[in-house]
Parts: structure tokens; C-alpha cells; sequence
């Protein structure tokens, strides 16, 4: 087996460039690069950063108390704000959120690296006990809905403030996007399970999992509910022969390579992959790092308009994915797949061997017994309310999601805070 | 290039770079390759009479660091030479004999009676060395013992050796002076009577660089107790600038040649030594941080400034002292206000959290993050200048005589007018 093997197959490189190909793609900072890396923080006034990240970590102050030796209260200082400090430090897209906003970004386009030093401080805060207890019992209890990034940082806060928790995950792990979503190379190492465990830590969170109860039956047994329950479904393409083998929705395959090691993961010598944001860009630099001879990523629209970040297109390129744009797929040729066809802007077309194919062309709300829609998102408040009573929801699935796991985090704090305040001033709900 | 040869006191050097007495000029192997790469002249480490001392076996320096390791101060409870008096004259023969065109002064530091110092001296002349500096600054140990900085603090003490110094030998005596005082030129007035052919300085600077917070114990720390040692390096610059400047502008001690030093890293910091009246200065910390290869960029450095001003290393030498003055003579009518430039700004909002929570609330911070100063609150004290990250973004601009400073409500005078003059000082001379 090798990268030249046709079909789609396994083991196509040797065990040390699997190794290398999905190491962490940022290698932590030693405590020296986060000394000097912090001395770069100017410490401003009001500093744009804040605004800039959804869950507004005081990252001057974190970064400060780096600089001066205590990591450890750094990490509290970006706990507070968002309990997944950790896994944001590793997959926010900091080129469009805060290291964007950092003036030095401005001045000399190279912003403090604040991601980097995020998780320098966290990795060192999570090696420690953890760091919030909990309120006196409230003995109100709430439900959460999905186990991913809202629905934890939900439960998390609620169990701060003394509510007893259950979460009902239907996957048989807990962790959402960041267990099965999120590019191997930038959690490497179990980290996305053990951030929860130690999250779950904090205690009074109770976690079932391979379970999707009904929504009106939480509603009556607890005393609010929380939905987090991300975007279950993907759209599909609508082509003749799009159900031939070799094509795959991309967060499925994705999903599998999340749970398996690289080596076993059977990829194609010529992927193509569609779509233009960051799945489409994590699927293709996956599909590379899996030994595929050649992938090709290709886009409808101009490149522009693609939601992958400049960076991740550049990591993508870095990788050798090819990156094909203005290109809209018109036909799927052979069962198994053989290849694939683009119609151009000009009206040409250009057919692109292909064993294997994989859909990132967006995913949508799983339909089901759900509060009031628009758009295809669950409609909420700017605390997480729905159309329900006793009901928030918060993350991917709602009309405020921005397919960011920090905003999925702020939104599920966020949520938790008017639940609470909600709950102890005996509101309505 | 600018010619660099220097004269202090008859002492030729082929540039005024001298290493100081220290480590690096402890022996002739230092010595020697010191000269290769380029100093003008040495300062040996101190001599002592036999028996010779000892070092602590345990660390002897402190460290203050930037973020980046950078030493910005170093501490040291290092003593004088700990090797046998005779090894040394040996040594420093040899290099003056083969470096002849080197300067090569030696430190000394023997009990303060007249005997020892008569009994050091013909040997040091012996070996030709061009000159002698009078340790009277060392602040640890050695002052435990009566010398060092226990001389360098009693004036009288400082005399009374300059004057036996100069009745017992023909080469020339500098006295280097302890910062360890509250006025320096009480010491160098005192050198000078007698007979001193110049001052060096600073020695260093009482200090504890910091506290082991695991033992509560100062660093360095041996077995568990530390001793206060001498500052010196980067840290310590501005301290050694006011004490040159305020012999250099003394009219009591003026034209008494200064050899400066202190925190001198950079051809820049050597300059401005010697506009404010140095004319040699020394170099320590830097060397042993970097090692004698930046002797090439002090030389490159100071040549070219000298010939982009078109300016003799002579005319460099006090051409600041003019313009060193007490506060109570600057001139009360010159205002200046802060301007901002909105290009060159990156919005970091520094100097609005200075002047805002420190100062005089004198910038407005507008929508979209504009920082402006508002003229009718600045008092121009240049705050925001120096927090600024970026260099020239913040400056401070003269308000033409005429216009109204809205702060004051006053119309601003072409007339320079200071604080003797001014109407709430009750001294005031009527202006004339
Ligand atoms: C391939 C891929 C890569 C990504 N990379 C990044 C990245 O690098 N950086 C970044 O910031 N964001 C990234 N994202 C987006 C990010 O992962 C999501 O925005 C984030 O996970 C949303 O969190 P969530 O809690 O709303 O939903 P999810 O993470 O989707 O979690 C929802 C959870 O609810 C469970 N669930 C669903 N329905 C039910 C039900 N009825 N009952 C019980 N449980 C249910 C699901 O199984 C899941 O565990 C990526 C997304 C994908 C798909
Ligand atoms: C601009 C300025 C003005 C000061 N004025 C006074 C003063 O009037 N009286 C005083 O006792 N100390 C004064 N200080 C000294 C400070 O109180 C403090 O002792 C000194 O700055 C050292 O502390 P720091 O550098 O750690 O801030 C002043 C310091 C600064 C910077
Ligand atoms: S010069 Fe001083 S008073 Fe004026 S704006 Fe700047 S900080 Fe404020």
C-alpha cells in the first residue's frame, strides 16, 4: 500500500509520517517563547482583543500575570471567562478574532501570538486542580441538551452557581465538534476528552450518553432546559450518481478519523473535496495528511468569497492541497466514482479524476420537536431564550451560532447566567 | 572615519573605549585579547597587597532580566584580584611591553595608612603602566575591611590618599569615585585637593537584585544568606549620567577630567557620557555580557556620529554641560501641548489610560478608538510620549509665542521668563 495504491485504502504511509502529518500543528510554547512572546502585549486600554473574542477574555491581564510568572492565574482569568479555554486556544481562528484586533497586528502585521500563549497558560491552569467550586445548592435542576461546546459551558456555569445538572448527549462520547469535528492535528492527544473530564470535574454535572430524550418530557421534569444540540444534518448535493461509493459527506469522515487511528483510515489516491469553509479545508488537509496523492478542493464561488480564513487557505495550499475555485460540480462520473466534473464561469467544463469525494457544502439543523425556526436556526434571544418557556438554546443550532466553538461556549454561559438569574429571582420563565 | 585617539591625563589610547576594572581586565589572557579586538585601554583589576584575598566559592552574581533574558543590571559581590600581587605586576609588563600603544592603568586598593600605598606604587611603575586609579568605590567586603567604599565616603579620607598617591609616584592618579553618597562632588572636590589628575565614575551601587521567594534569601544566594553587592549595567546609566554631569557643570571642579562609567552598552550611551563632560569612558557589564566584540560597534558607532556632525571626538567632549541647568532656570514660557498622529497610530489606547488614570485626563478617547488630546487639559508633561509604543506617533509641539494656551487662558511670551522670577516664588528677583 502506498500513495500510488488506486481506490480508496488504508495505510498508505509509514507509521512516522502518520505520526508527524497529525502532531499538534502548533507546538506549545516553552515557558522562555511565552516570556517573550507576552513581553510583546501592550497592555492597551480597552484592548480591542477583548472585544474581539466572543467569550471577552481579559487577555491583557492573562497575559500579564504570564509574563510575571503565574500562569496558573492566567488560565483562571481566561476560565472565568470561557471554562474551554483550552480547546479555543487550540481552534479559534485567532487571524479573524482577537490577534486580528491586536494593534501590533496593525502596526507591523504581526499580532501578539495570543492563541499561543492562551494555551500556554491553560495547558499549565488544567495540569492543576480545578479551579471554581461551587455555589451553596440551589436544588433546582436543569437539562442540557448536547454535549458539545455550548451545552458543557452551560452546564459548567449552572454548576458554578450551585444547580444540580444532567446533560443528554446522543453520541456515545461526550464533547460535540471538539470529539468529533475538529482537525486531529490541532487536538492531538485525547485533549478534547480530558478537557471535558476535567470540565465535569467541577462535579454536580451528570452525563448520559447515547441519549436523545424528547424535548416537552425535559420541560416538564426539569426546571429549565438547555439546547446545544449543533447542526445534525448536512446538505446533500443533488446530482446524478452522487450516491455512488467513494462519496462521503466530509464531517462523516471527519467523525471517523477523529475516532480511529490515522493508519487505519482508508482515504482515496485523487479526493475531491467541495465546499469552501473551514470543514471543507479541515477534510482536504486531512485527506493529504492520510497519504492521498492528489486533493483537490474545490469551490463554487471565487476565493474571495470562500469561508475558510485566508490562513487556513494557506495551510491547505501548505499541505499541497489544490485549491480550485469558481468551480461548481455538474456531475459525478462512475459507480465506484472515477472522476468528477466542474462546470467554469466560462461555460467549460473540466472533469477531475476522482476515487474519492467528500461533501462539505454546510450542515443544517436536525429536524425534530423544536422551539420557533427562521432560517433554519433555532430563533434566540442574546441570553439563549427561545420561543419556549423554561427553554434556551445556544451554539450552532441557533440564529446567533457563527460555527465558532468559542461563540458556542459564550453563548452556553451566557444562556446559564439568565437561567440562573432567572431561576433565583424566581422570575417567570 | 573620525579620528578616536584619545589623551585623558597624558594617558594616550587609540580610542577612548577602556575596559574597566573587573573581570575582563582580571589577566593578561583577557587583557591581551581585549586589545586584539580593539579596546583602547584597560583598567586592571584592582590589586591588593599579599595575602591576597578570597572570592565566596558560592555564586557572586545577581541578575535583574528583561523579558528576553536581556540584562538590564547585573550585581556582583565579586572583590578585588584574588591572585598573588606579584603574578599580576608580572603579567601587566607583559602586555604594556607588546600593546604599546594601549592604555594601561591600574587599580589599587591597599589599608588606608601611608606605608601600603608607598610600597604599591614603585612596583606598579615598574611595569610601566601609564597610570593608577584609586579604588575608593568597591561597596562590599573590601568596605567591611576600612577601604573601598569606606574611604570613598569620608572625603577627608579621600584627600588624604589622593595626596600621598601623588607624592609617591610620577604617573597619573585617577580617583574612582563610589555612587554611595548623597552629593558626588563633595568626594571629587576632595580628590581634587589632592591632587588627583581626574575622577572616574560610578563604582557601583549598593543593591539586592532580588529575593530568592523559596529560601527568603537574597540572590546570590550562598548556603542560604545573601550579602548586598554593587549594581551596575544598563540599570544603573542614568544614576552615572547625573553624577558626571553634576561634577562636569561644577564650578568649583571645573576642568577636573572624568573618565565615565556606568551602564555603558552602546557607542549612544559612551557618546552621551561624553558630551556631558567624559573624556574616556569604561565599560564593564557590556563586556561581560556580550563578550569585547562590542568595542567594534562602539568605534564604528561613535566615528560615524562624529563625522555625520562633522565633529572632533574634542568638540563632543561637555558640549552638553552648557545646557545642564537647575529646574529653577528653565523656561516657564515655553508650552508645548501633546499632538497625536492619527496615521501612525495603532489605537492601543496606552496613552489615554496614562493620562486619564495617572495624569491630567487631557486625551479624549472618540468612537471607533481616536485618541486626541484636548488642549484646554494638557499641562505637557509628555506622559503619553513615553508610554507610546510607537516612536514619533506622539509628539510634543511649542505653541507660537502669541497664541493662547487654552489651559492657561494666557497669551504665550516670546520672552523666556524662569521661576526666580516668577510672582509665586517668594524669592523672587524683580525681572530686569
Ligand atoms: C469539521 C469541522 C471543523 C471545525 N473546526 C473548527 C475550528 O477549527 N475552530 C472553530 O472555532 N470551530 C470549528 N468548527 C465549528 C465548531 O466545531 C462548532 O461551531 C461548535 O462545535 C459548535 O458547538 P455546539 O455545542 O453548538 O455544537 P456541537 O459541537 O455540534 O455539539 C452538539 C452536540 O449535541 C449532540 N446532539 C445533537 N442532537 C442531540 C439530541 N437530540 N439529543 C442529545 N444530543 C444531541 C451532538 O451529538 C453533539 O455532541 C468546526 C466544525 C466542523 C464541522
Ligand atoms: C512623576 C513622579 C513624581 C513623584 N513625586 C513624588 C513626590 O512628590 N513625593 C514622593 O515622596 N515621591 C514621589 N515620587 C516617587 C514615588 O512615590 C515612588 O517612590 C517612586 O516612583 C518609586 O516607585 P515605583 O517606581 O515603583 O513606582 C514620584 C514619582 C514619580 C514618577
Ligand atoms: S502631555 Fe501629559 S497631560 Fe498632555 S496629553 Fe500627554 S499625558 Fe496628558
Amino acid at each position: 500500500m502506498s500513495i500510488w495504491t488506486k481506490g480508496i485504502a488504508a495505510g498508505r504511509l509509514d507509521a512516522p509520517d502518520y505520526d508527524r502529518n497529525f502532531a499538534d500543528l502548533h507546538p506549545p510554547l516553552d515557558p522562555h517563547e511565552a516570556m517573550v512572546a507576552a513581553d510583546r502585549c501592550y497592555f492597551c486600554h480597552d484592548a480591542p482583543c477583548v472585544a474581539a473574542c466572543p467569550t471577552a477574555i481579559d487577555v491583557p491581564l492573562f497575559i500579564r500575570q504570564i509574563a510575571t510568572g503565574t500562569p496558573a492565574a492566567a488560565a483562571r482569568t481566561i476560565f472565568e471567562q470561557n471554562i474551554l479555554g483550552g480547546m479555543c486556544a487550540r481552534v479559534c481562528p485567532t487571524e479573524t478574532l482577537c490577534e486580528e484586533a491586536c494593534v501590533r497586528e496593525a502596526a507591523e502585521g504581526r499580532p501578539v501570538r495570543i492563541g499561543a500563549l492562551q494555551r500556554h497558560a491553560t495547558d499549565r491552569g488544567m495540569a492543576g486542580p480545578h479551579p471554581f467550586g461551587r455555589a451553596a445548592p440551589t436544588g433546582k435542576r436543569i437539562a442540557v441538551l448536547g454535549a458539545g461546546p455550548a451545552g458543557l459551558a452551560c452546564a459548567h456555569r449552572l454548576a458554578m452557581k450551585g444547580h444540580d445538572v444532567v446533560i443528554h448527549e446522543v453520541r456515545p462520547k461526550p464533547g460535540g465538534l471538539n470529539e468529533y469535528g475538529i482537525a486531529a492535528y490541532k487536538t492531538p492527544d485525547g485533549f478534547a476528552r480530558a478537557e471535558v473530564d476535567w470540565l465535569l470535574s467541577i462535579g454536580g454535572i451528570e452525563v448520559a450518553t447515547g441519549n436523545a430524550p424528547d424535548l416537552a418530557a425535559l420541560r416538564a421534569e426539569f426546571d429549565a432546559v438547555f439546547l446545544g444540540t449543533g447542526l445534525g444534518d448536512v446538505n446533500g448535493l443533488d446530482l446524478d450518481g452522487i450516491g455512488a461509493a467513494g462519496v462521503e459527506d466530509a464531517v462523516a469522515f471527519i467523525a471517523r478519523l477523529r475516532q480511529s487511528a490515522p493508519k487505519d483510515i482508508a482515504v482515496g489516491r485523487d479526493v475531491v473535496v467541495v465546499g469552501g469553509g473551514m470543514t471543507a479545508v479541515d477534510a482536504a488537509v486531512q485527506a493529504k495528511l492520510l497519504g492521498a496523492l492528489n486533493v483537490t478542493l474545490a469551490y463554487r464561488g471565487p476565493r474571495e468569497a470562500m469561508k475558510a480564513s485566508r490562513y487556513e487557505q494557506d495551510l491547505a495550499a501548505s499541505r499541497g492541497v489544490n485549491i480550485l475555485t469558481d468551480a461548481a460540480p455538474v456531475a459525478v462520473e462512475g459507480d465506484p466514482l472515477t472522476s468528477v466534473t466542474f462546470a467554469l464561469p466560462s461555460g467549460d467544463r473540466v472533469t477531475v479524476p476522482a476515487d474519492q469525494m467528500l461533501l462539505a457544502i454546510g450542515q443544517t439543523l436536525a429536524t425534530g420537536d423544536l422551539p420557533e425556526t427562521a432560517g433554519g436556526r433555532i430563533v434566540v434571544t442574546e441570553t439563549g431564550r427561545t420561543s419556549l418557556p423554561k427553554t434556551w438554546a445556544g451554539g450552532d443550532c441557533t440564529n446567533r451560532g457563527e460555527n465558532l466553538t468559542v461563540t458556542a461556549v459564550a453563548q452556553g454561559r451566557d444562556a446559564a447566567e439568565d437561567i440562573h438569574a432567572m431561576l433565583t429571582e424566581g422570575a417567570d420563565g | 572615519m573620525a579620528d578616536l585617539t584619545t589623551d585623558f591625563v597624558g594617558i594616550r589610547s587609540p580610542n577612548p573605549f577602556w575596559l574597566a576594572s573587573a573581570p575582563p581586565t582580571d589577566k593578561e589572557y583577557n587583557v591581551r585579547r581585549a586589545f586584539q579586538a580593539g579596546w583602547g585601554g584597560v583598567v586592571w583589576k584592582t590589586l591588593g597587597l599579599d595575602p591576597h584575598i578570597v572570592n565566596v566559592n558560592g555564586p557572586r552574581y545577581g541578575v535583574v532580566h528583561g523579558a528576553d533574558r536581556q540584562v538590564l543590571g547585573l550585581n556582583n559581590i565579586e572583590l578585588i584580584t584574588d591572585r598573588p600581587l606579584e603574578v599580576n605586576l608580572r603579567e601587566i609588563k607583559q602586555v604594556v611591553r607588546d600593546w604599546p600603544d594601549r592604555a594601561m592603568v591600574v587599580s589599587l586598593m591597599v589599608p588606608c595608612e601611608e606605608a601600603p600605598w608607598r610600597e604599591i606604587l614603585p612596583l606598579v611603575e615598574a611595569t610601566g603602566a601609564h597610570g593608577v586609579e584609586l579604588n575608593f568605590g568597591c561597596p562590599h567586603g573590601m568596605s567591611e575591611r576600612g577601604m573601598g567604599s569606606a574611604v570613598g565616603q569620608v572625603p577627608e579620607y579621600i584627600e588624604m590618599v589622593t595626596r600621598w598617591v601623588k607624592a609617591a609616584t610620577r604617573m597619573p592618579v585617577i580617583v574612582k569615585l563610589t555612587p554611595n553618597i548623597t552629593d558626588i562632588r563633595k568626594p571629587a572636590l576632595a580628590a581634587m585637593r589632592g591632587g588627583a589628575d581626574a575622577v572616574s565614575l560610578i563604582n557601583t551601587v549598593n543593591s539586592i537584585t532580588s529575593v530568592d521567594l523559596d529560601l527568603f534569601a537574597p540572590e546570590p544566594t550562598i548556603d542560604g544568606k545573601g550579602a548586598h553587592g554593587g549594581y551596575c549595567g544598563p540599570a544603573v546609566k542614568p544614576i552615572a549620567l547625573n553624577m558626571v554631569a553634576e561634577i562636569a557643570r561644577d564650578p568649583e571642579l571645573k576642568g577636573l577630567p572624568i573618565s565615565g562609567i556606568g551602564g555603558i552598552a552602546t557607542w549612544r550611551d559612551a557618546a552621551e557620557f561624553m558630551a556631558l563632560g567624559a573624556g574616556s569612558v569604561q565599560v564593564c557589564t557590556a563586556a561581560m555580557t556580550y563578550g569585547f566584540k562590542v568595542v567594534e560597534e562602539m568605534i564604528s558607532g561613535l566615528s560615524l556620529y562624529l563625522d555625520d556632525k562633522g565633529m572632533s571626538l574634542a568638540d563632543l567632549t561637555g558640549r552638553a554641560v552648557p545646557n545642564v541647568t537647575d529646574w529653577q532656570y528653565l523656561n516657564l514660557n515655553y508650552v508645548t501641548k501633546a499632538r497625536i498622529d492619527q496615521d501612525l497610530c495603532i489605537k492601543c489606547g496606552r496613552c489615554y489610560a496614562a493620562c486619564e488614570d495617572t495624569s491630567h485626563q487631557a486625551i479624549a478617547m472618540k468612537p471607533g478608538r481616536v485618541f486626541e488630546v484636548i488642549d484646554a487639559e494638557c499641562v505637557a508633561c509628555n506622559l503619553c510620549v513615553d508610554v507610546c509604543p510607537v516612536e514619533e506617533c506622539i509628539t510634543m509641539e511649542r505653541l507660537a509665542p502669541g497664541t493662547v494656551d487654552p489651559r492657561t487662558g494666557l497669551t504665550v511670551s516670546d520672552r523666556p521668563a524662569d521661576w526666580t522670577t516668577h510672582p509665586n516664588n517668594p524669592n523672587a528677583q524683580a525681572a530686569e
